[in-house]
């Protein structure tokens, strides 16, 4: 592992990560990963590639990935990664995995199996990276081959694997609601659990259920008040506070369930009033996340049978919001105040200053919304005002989604509030024409049914001249260039309809105008199309009127062309053209009748009008008509049907286990009767569907055929099992430590183990540290700034190496003093802040004092030959990874503290699981924190120094076009 | 829900990317083209966010890098703020003044952190202490095992001298 880098991958992987993060272009970066996906194609297929390597390889891929190139070349690596004993390995290989795969992907049937196996496991980080993978991966058909297991996880004593297990449930809730369907006492009852996570987790899937049910949940309301009450009470532990705010995740999901809860139920809202007007009482927007509970109050309180005092609170709190300097109060406010009009619209007056501001705003996304909320307040008595904008900054605007969102809200109000028909023309003109290509075609087709149906029933005279209007304003644009296809259907229909109705125009201007339009656009068929119809609309209304016709030679060249039509649409109009023009004025009057669009087409779907041909056939001998569910051989569609459904059930894929081999050599001869043994054989998991789809036909015996048909698994696992992935499997040395971390025992009996075995590995390390230094003060002598580094380096370690010493043989007292002291610690932090430890005191070493005087200088030296990269990585590498075993090490115990400490009087919330939780952790993390624990936290010198000096042994330097790179994100 | 989770640099380089509902390789591809165009072009003092194809996408800038991700219409973007908060803290804690040079080394790291913040596109965690505690756990396994690889490796160097 001489090659490693700075932060445990090879150097050629950072060489990678490098290269990619100096490409100056895409193009660059792309060529890049291109080779580098040739380079992994290559060795990845290698025989008897070691794990370690293996796993890199996979982290490689998950790469490449994230740049958006395909990797799928190495996916079945990453199945095969999740088989793996080693949770280190496990894990690596579910991650790639869950970030490769969508739900539908075709290898996720090799990774079931693991998962069901994991899923069991009884170390409880396995099942934590098997859940996290269930979500992800599992797709409604094979949600029932880890259902009963993942169901059994509820009862899991780690809250963490409780918690994943309920998301499960809820992300299977979501892919196939009936699967879980008889699990949803489960989600009730795990809203009573000690554990706030767990339930907190369980308010997702009660949300969605409620949303889709919510009278069934009524009777929870109490218990959600009463929680939400609790939560604001701060009854939880302060480890879910955030920027002192008692949990406000969970205050959030619960706000949202209340509001569908108490959606048009004045019963359940009464509930609700005392606690909303708490979460109103203190009121300020100091805070970004009181911010985000308040927005949620407004908006449970919008959705509710709110009362008038509440009203009252949450409009203060939105005009609040919206003096806000903040854009993102001032879009929250917004927001809430088109939630609020709609109780009572009087609340937007007093903010009409403020909505012009937002609306005049340079920032887009505030004016969207704004729009929305006039979109929400438009009356006829504005209407005018708010289209005319929202064309406006329609036009001004590239995005098409949103285009097409702002057109049809324009065409909406236009349709339902126009003033005058004059109006909603032009209106309707602009937006086509702006915007016709992303109007949905619904809207055309809603307009060419306006315009003949008019806007009031009885007033025949406004309609005709909304017509003439439309005609008018239509022959005045149709000659303009690049107009929307679906804007000319809307023209030349409305044209052929009533171009000729008021008798302005003469029929030989607009035949004229129409094969304009056809000409114009001859790669349009369906404009031409609606161009020749019209066409033909306009002669046959002539013609029915006694009017003498005569086709325009324009016309009939198009006709002729469109006669000789690839489209054979396009012919049969043509034909058909020619057809009316040949015939006579009655004739042509029933086909083509005038302002007929309306009128309702008479079907005759019995056909009564063949009665008298059939009764003749019938008379000379023909058979009589079964009708088809009557005739023979479908006998019985329902019974067919029954077991369509009935095949699909047990056809599908089987997951769970196979009874072992009987001990003879029984099963081999006689498949067919294990078969339906096992049907028979009531199955230890009775929560099983197949079993409760069909629990009558189980019993009968011709079930046995069917399971025939069933692919067994059982030959196919032995295939991808140990068998063939043993010749990638690496030497001894490597895979067998990590089988025996992986035992949960292990962590248990550690204790006494482990500190051999510490004592065995940091020695180990010592003497690499031992090295280190002097090919260091080798470095130090060819590159001068090295040397402060130097002198930091060792003292540091071999700091840190005596404590290990010290630890291992004052085994037994360590914790508990580390426990004493970190309680003192916990008590003078003040929140914000991370955690200072009191082990602390010997930390700042002279190198360190030296080395802040001016960091950079003495780290230049560091530039240059790449050799210096590895000389110094050993060093690097034991304190970064010391580093991040001590930055959490001493969270867990003054966790406990905190816990302790806010002890609440009440019984309803566990206190104790958390106290026990922080029990449970095994010594050799204790013992392990304690030793590790001298290094600071925060923004400090020393972490950012070690980070450049890591970071130039990789090769990157900060750099005039890149300076961020280092900069920390939270400063 | 939360529908992905994207990590770009003020350069438009992905720093990492967690798709949490379903797109296939080219729409992934063309959902980052979109809006790193989209957000990167956004001044400082605008809204934290985007009004995106029927979604969401909430927004945040911390130091050179923008933490994106993209919600559904009903969401709440003030509470998306703070889980990007919330994760950025728990980077923070995590590698020890986290700065965009520790994700782009380490971005597996950061998925294994971001796995247990979110799952299935929700808060699955709020208690920064708990996600801690988790990490540790499993880092703590990685380190023992690589300890025990060492010490053994070790041994068997010495035995077969």
């Amino acid at each position: 592992m001489g090659s490693q880098g700075g932060w445990g991958q090879s150097k050629e992987f950072l060489d990678l990560v490098k290269s990619i993060g100096e490409a100056r272009s895409k193009a660059e970066e792309d060529r890049i990963v291109m080779s580098e996906i040739e380079n992994l194609k290559r060795r990845i297929t290698e025989p008897d590639i070691p794990k370690r390597k293996m796993k890199e390889y996979i982290i490689r891929l998950v790469y490449v990935e994230m740049l958006g190139h395909d990797a799928s070349f190495g996916y079945i690596h990453a199945v095969k990664m999740t088989h793996d004993d080693s949770l280190l390995l496990k894990r690596t290989g579910y991650l790639a995995v869950t970030l490769f795969l969508n739900e539908n992907h075709d290898l996720i049937i090799l990774i079931v199996n693991t998962i069901q196996k994991d899923l069991k496991s009884d170390n409880y980080l396995v099942v934590c990276a098997a859940l996290t993978a269930v979500c992800k991966l599992i797709n409604e058909e094979t949600i029932p081959a880890v259902l009963p297991q993942v169901v059994e996880l509820l009862g899991h004593p780690k809250e963490a694997v409780k918690r994943k297990a309920i998301m499960a449930l809820h992300r299977f809730y979501q892919r196939a609601p009936s699967s879980v369907a008889h699990l949803i006492s489960n989600f009730r009852k795990r809203l009573c659990d000690n554990d706030p996570g767990v339930m907190g987790a369980t308010l997702c899937p009660l949300f969605d259920l409620i949303a889709a049910d919510a009278n069934s949940y009524k009777d929870l309301v109490v218990s959600f008040v009463s929680i939400l009450k609790q939560v604001t009470e701060r009854r939880l532990p302060k480890s879910y506070d955030y920027h002192q705010m008692p949990a406000p995740f969970i205050q959030i999901r619960l706000l949202k369930i209340l509001a569908l809860l108490g959606n048009g139920d004045k019963q359940a809202s009464e509930h609700m009033y005392i606690v909303l007007g708490d979460m109103f009482r203190k009121c300020d927007l100091s805070s970004n996340i009181r911010n985000a509970v308040l927005y949620e109050s407004i908006c449970c309180v919008s959705s509710i049978n709110c009362s008038t005092k509440l009203l009252e609170s949450a409009a203060e709190v939105t005009s609040q919001f919206l003096k806000s300097d903040s854009h993102n109060l001032k879009y929250m406010g917004i927001d809430a105040l088109g939630r609020l009009i709609k109780i009572n619209p009087e609340i937007a007056e007093e903010h009409q200053l403020a909505v012009i501001d937002c609306l005049e705003d340079p920032d887009d996304t505030l004016k969207r919304k704004t729009f929305e909320l006039l979109y929400k307040m438009t009356k006829s008595s504005n209407v005018e005002v708010i289209v005319d904008r929202m064309i406006d900054y329609m036009i001004s605007i590239n995005d098409n989604h949103y285009k097409t969102e702002i057109s049809s809200r324009c065409i909406e109000l236009a349709e339902q509030f126009a003033p005058s028909n004059q109006w909603f023309i032009q209106t309707m003109n602009k937006v086509f024409e702006h915007a016709g290509d992303l109007v949905n075609v619904k809207v055309a087709h809603n307009l060419m049914r306006l315009i003949p149906e008019g806007f009031g029933e009885d007033n025949e005279g406004a309609d005709n001249q909304l017509r003439s209007s439309a005609v008018e304003s239509y022959l005045r644009i149709i000659g303009e260039p690049k107009l929307p296809s679906l804007f000319l259907q809307v023209i030349c229909w409305v044209l052929g309809e009533y171009g000729t109705a008021d008798r302005k125009f003469s029929a030989s201007y607009i035949t004229g105008k129409l094969c304009d339009v056809a000409e114009a656009h001859p790669s349009d068929d369906i404009v031409k199309a609606y161009a020749v119809t019209a066409i033909m609309k306009i002669y046959a209304f002539e013609i029915a009127a006694g009017r003498k016709v005569e086709l325009l030679p324009e016309c009939q060249s198009l006709v002729d062309e469109l006669s000789a039509s690839h489209s054979t649409d396009l012919q049969q109009r043509a034909y058909e053209l020619q057809a009316v023009l040949g015939l006579d004025a009655r004739a042509v009057e029933s086909i083509m009748p005038s302002d007929a669009s309306c009128e309702d087409i008479e079907v005759d779907k019995s056909l009564s009008f063949l009665d008298g041909y059939v009764q003749e056939a019938l008379v000379k001998g023909a058979r009589p008509y079964i009708p088809e569910s009557e005739r023979s051989g479908m006998s019985n569609i329902s019974n067919f049907r029954g077991q369509v459904h009935h095949d699909s059930s047990t056809h599908g894929l089987r997951f769970e286990a196979y009874e072992l081999p009987k001990p003879s050599g029984a099963s081999r001869i006689q498949p067919a009767p294990l078969a339906a043994s096992k049907e028979l054989v009531p199955v230890s998991e009775p929560t099983y569907p197949q079993e409760i789809l069909q629990p009558a036909s189980v019993s009968s015996v011709s079930e046995t055929g069917p399971t025939e048909f069933k692919l067994r698994l059982d030959g196919i696992q032995k295939k991808w099992g140990r068998p063939t992935y043993s010749p990638t499997a690496p030497s001894t040395s490597n895979s067998n430590p990590q089988k025996t971390v992986n035992g949960a025992p292990q962590l248990v009996v550690q204790g006494a183990v482990s500190s051999q075995a510490h004592d065995v590995s940091y020695d180990s390390r010592k003497t690499k540290v031992e090295v280190s230094p002097e090919k260091q003060k080798l470095a130090a002598s060819l590159f001068g700034g090295w040397s402060s580094k130097t002198e930091k380096r060792p003292t540091s370690t071999n700091h840190k190496t005596t404590r290990v010493h010290s630890a291992a043989v004052e085994k037994s007292q360590m914790p508990t003093a580390a426990v004493a002291s970190t309680e003192q610690a916990a008590e003078k932090e003040s929140p914000q802040q991370p955690p200072l430890n009191l082990l602390d005191l010997g930390d700042p070493t002279p190198g360190d004092s030296t080395a802040s005087i001016d960091p950079f200088k003495q780290l230049e030296g560091l530039l240059g030959p790449s050799d210096v990269s590895s000389v110094g990585n050993s060093a690097v590498t034991a304190s970064k990874s010391a580093d991040i075993m001590s930055l959490y090490a001493e969270s867990p115990i003054s966790g406990l503290g905190g816990t302790v400490a806010n002890m609440a009087p009440t019984n309803s919330i566990n206190l104790t699981s958390g106290v026990s939780n922080a029990a449970n952790r095994n010594v050799p993390v204790g013992s392990a924190s304690t030793q590790v624990a001298p290094v600071k936290k925060g923004p400090n010198p020393q972490d950012s120094l070690e980070k450049h000096a890591v970071a130039r042994q990789v090769g990157v330097t900060p750099s005039v076009t890149n300076p961020n790179l280092f900069r920390d994100l939270l400063g | 829900m939360i529908h992905f989770v994207l990590l770009i640099s003020r350069q438009g380089k992905v720093r990492l990317t967690k798709w949490y509902s379903p797109y296939s390789q080219k729409e992934r591809a063309k959902v980052i083209r979109e809006l790193s165009g989209v957000i990167l072009s956004r001044g400082p003092k605008l809204c934290n966010f985007v009004e995106w194809r029927g979604f969401k996408v909430v927004y945040k800038r911390y130091a050179s890098l923008y933490f994106c991700m993209c919600i559904d219409q009903g969401d709440n973007e003030l509470e998306i703020l703070q889980i990007i908060h919330h994760f950025v803290e728990i980077l923070d804690r995590y590698f020890g003044s986290v700065c965009e040079l520790d994700l782009i080394f380490n971005f597996h790291k950061a998925y294994f952190i971001l796995d247990e913040i979110l799952i299935a596109g929700e808060l699955q965690e709020s208690s920064k202490r708990i996600v801690a505690r988790l990490i540790d756990a499993q880092d703590s396994l990685v380190e023992i095992a690589k300890e025990q690889a060492s010490s053994l490796s070790n041994m068997i160097a010495q035995v077969t001298k």
